[in-house]
């Protein structure tokens, strides 16, 4: 695929509830970053996506995990008043590929993950764990495709995505999307939306947390856990740094 | 210390509170008894000021202060301390992180410097000490997989933390068996009982005052308090049931 690429539209599956606007104003936008995992291998990535409000960042991955091998990621996005990432995986026979993921929108902000996984041979493995926070009139996106080619059999493909909403006027958008052409396969996907519990934030305010506190704190627990498995522990620090900071500018 | 004064409130547009009036001094500890309905848990949470209570009629003072006007977590800074009846699970945050950042927060707020991490867990140890809580369910998530009981010790824990002046006690002593309700007593004495603090007690009976020794009793029926007396009101709400002391 070429920088010629054209414009989406909200008619494009994949920009359906994106802000197509903000990305025509930085249009076109370059390649792919590659990653092709060797058989047998295990990588892994961080990527924290923390572009400035005004911005439009769209970044795009092509994943492909040769026999046997792992691809992890750890994500946080967070930036920019469109945050895009995409993820086109193939996977070969036995291979797993895992993504954690935490979207979090204030502001007018969209922000979104798109991915689309091809189980393209049998007994290979996808987990994806996406948690949304949207606050004010911010979007929050997962648009998720498994295609399961004819013949993977025992692929296991699993997606679980919950959302939580802080205001009327922000958003949530899932759209797990499953092509299956095996007949012996496991594709397992849940979406939730929800808002803060009222009562904790009663229970922590009369301990003494502001308002804005008590949110944050309740917000990281929910996106608690994710990043716990990240080998780099600097790197842990930074997303979980990042994330409170973002939380309390939600309060 | 605290005073309230004809105090209306209603719940959902139903009055609950009808003219309550009290007046608790530092150094007294006091016990308001009552039939279920009466409005206790309202009282408590209207104090506390959680959403939904609203107060249509007069008003209350805490420490000189316009209590009613306080946001709940001001309210927590300048000193009050809400036990809850149904404490509140919380999956995801440790004891241990809520407590420090809660304690931090009430600092911050009075003008005082943060606790360091290391402090704190001293603090936390020896308060969890008292009432005779390991310190790891203190690291694991607030309530969460907690008893009954074990709520109502970690809520006497997060009380000894906090350190607060006035504390309302909303039916603390439910659902903890003799030894734990001995224990709980205690903790309430060793936290509360000092000249500059004063404690309200609300509980439907009398078991836990053997343990805590009220200096007043009083009794609330419809929104009111009807009786006040001293800790023999509560001995004869014990005999003779509360249609009977409300009525003479």
């Amino acid at each position: 695929m070429s920088a010629a690429r054209a414009l989406p539209t909200r008619r494009d599956e994949a920009w359906r509830y994106s802000d197509v606007d903000a990305a025509a104003r930085v249009w076109p936008v370059g390649e792919p970053q590659r990653f092709v995992v060797a058989p047998g291998e295990t990588r892994s990535i961080a990527l924290l996506q923390d572009a400035a409000a005004d911005g439009a960042v769209m970044l795009d991955h092509v994943v492909e995990i040769g026999a046997g091998g792992t691809f992890e990621v750890h994500l946080l996005n967070v930036g920019g008043a469109l945050g895009r990432v995409t993820f086109d995986v193939t996977l070969a026979r036995g291979a797993h590929f895992g993504l954690k993921a935490a979207l979090i929108g204030g502001d007018g902000r969209t922000i979104e993950l798109v991915t689309t996984v091809r189980h393209a041979e049998p007994d290979a493995t996808s987990t994806q764990v996406v948690r949304a926070i949207a606050a004010n009139r911010a979007t929050t996106n997962y648009l998720g495709q498994i295609q399961v080619a004819r013949g993977a059999q025992k692929t296991d493909a699993a997606q679980s995505f919950k959302a939580m909403l802080l205001d009327r006027t922000a958003a949530a958008n899932a759209k797990p999307e499953l092509e299956i052409f095996a007949d012996d396969v496991k594709c397992a996907h849940g979406a939730s939306v929800g808002e803060l519990d009222k009562a904790a934030l009663f229970y922590m305010a009369s301990r003494g947390l502001d308002p804005a506190q008590a949110q944050a704190l309740l917000l990281e627990a929910f996106i608690a856990g994710l990043f716990d498995d990240m080998a780099d522990e600097a790197e842990r620090e930074r997303f979980h740094a990042t994330a409170r900071a973002r939380l309390e500018a939600l309060g | 210390m605290l005073n309230i004064e004809n105090l209306h409130a209603t719940v959902a547009d139903k009055p609950i509170l009808k003219g309550l009036s009290l007046t608790i001094n530092a150094g007294e500890i006091h016990a308001i008894m009552g039939p279920n309905g009466a409005g206790k848990s309202t009282l408590a949470y209207t104090l506390g000021g959680r959403p939904g209570y609203e107060v249509t009629g007069g008003g209350a003072t805490f420490a000189g202060a316009d209590l009613l006007d306080m946001e709940p977590h001001e309210r927590a800074a300048a000193g009050l301390f809400l036990g809850f009846q149904y404490p509140v699970e919380i999956p995801g945050v440790s004891n241990v992180q809520f407590l420090r950042e809660a304690l931090n927060s009430q600092r911050t707020a009075r003008g005082e410097a943060p606790l360091s991490a290391a402090d704190f867990l001293r603090l936390a140890r020896e308060k969890a000490g008292l009432l005779g809580m390991d310190m790891e369910m203190l690291k694991r998530p607030v309530n969460v997989g907690f008893s009954g009981g074990e709520k109502k010790r970690a809520e006497m824990v997060h009380m000894g933390i906090l350190d607060p002046r006035l504390a309302i006690l909303d039916e603390t002593d439910s659902g903890l068996d003799i030894d734990a309700l001995k224990t709980v007593g205690a903790g309430i004495n060793a936290i509360m009982r000092a000249p500059g603090k004063a404690v309200l007690l609300i509980t439907h009976y009398q078991r836990l005052l053997d343990y805590v020794q009220p200096d007043f009793v009083h009794i609330l029926a419809d929104g009111r308090i009807v009786r006040s007396g001293g800790p023999e009101l509560a001995l004869a709400l014990e005999r003779e049931g509360y249609a009977e002391v409300i009525a003479a």
